[in-house]
């Protein structure tokens, strides 16, 4: 089963990524699933255990169950302040 | 009043003072956070700040609230840069009210140590050797290798299971 959900990129991820945003079909359940297929289309160099997640503006577990239209945020080590 | 903002213009004392102000306070404490001319050993030049806007004006807000239920404070106020800042420039300002000073300090340090580790803001150094750098945990960056066991020197909140 795929679910097509939105992809949005900060800091050094938008750099490696080379976008800020995309939309993609993805037959990963979970953000720790759909993280670890984009690391590897796009050498992403942060391990998750570095990074938390959002799904629809909400920190969420990395073992959460995506749905279709879901939109994830991947947030690399923070440095505000 | 309660606020979390972010803000692509100069961030001035003056106007949360001027949100904040009540008879009721007694003390006023603020602290900012200025962009200084070194980091980690090298000179910086300028920085850029980068935020996920939802979630950190969420998160940003969520802390101000946890301060008002840890201290006995009237109100709590955090005003962060986001954008290309130069050296001296104010990058964030933290502004409570209370009617004594001990809560009002304790909550300032609350907030802007909540605010430096969980609200989604990532920073970009622009150093004076033609250089830039995100600035995390370099070591976190450096090494593409699972199951390398690194210590940490500080912690990281809440990193992934």
């Amino acid at each position: 089963m795929t679910r097509n959900v939105r992809v949005q990129y900060f800091g050094i991820l938008r750099e490696q990524r080379g976008c800020g945003e995309e939309s993609r079909e993805t037959g990963a359940a979970s953000p720790l699933d759909l993280y670890r297929e984009l690391a590897g289309e796009h050498g992403f160099s942060l391990d998750p255990e570095n990074l938390r997640v959002a799904v629809n503006d909400e920190f969420r577990d990395w073992d959460s169950i995506l749905a279709e239209g879901d939109k994830v945020v991947f947030i690399p080590p923070v440095a505000g302040g | 009043m309660n606020r979390f903002t972010l803000s692509e213009k100069p961030l001035f004392a003056e106007t949360l003072l001027a949100e904040a102000a009540t008879p009721r306070a007694g003390a006023y404490v603020t602290f900012e956070g200025w962009v200084r001319d070194h980091n980690e050993g090298r000179e910086v030049l300028s920085l850029e700040y980068e935020a996920y806007e939802a979630l950190a004006v969420k998160e940003g807000n969520a802390i101000l609230c946890e301060a008002l239920d840890r201290f006995e404070v009237l109100s709590a106020q955090c005003a962060h840069r986001l954008g290309r800042l130069e050296v001296g420039n104010v990058a964030v300002i933290v502004a409570v009210t209370a009617e004594h000073r001990d809560a009002a300090f304790d909550a300032c340090r609350y907030i802007i140590d909540e605010v430096k580790a969980r609200v989604p803001i990532w920073k970009k150094e622009y150093y004076t050797d033609g250089e830039s750098e995100w600035v995390n945990c370099p070591r976190c960056a450096a090494h593409a290798h699972r199951h390398h066991n690194h210590a940490h020197d500080h912690a990281h909140p809440r990193t992934a299971r």
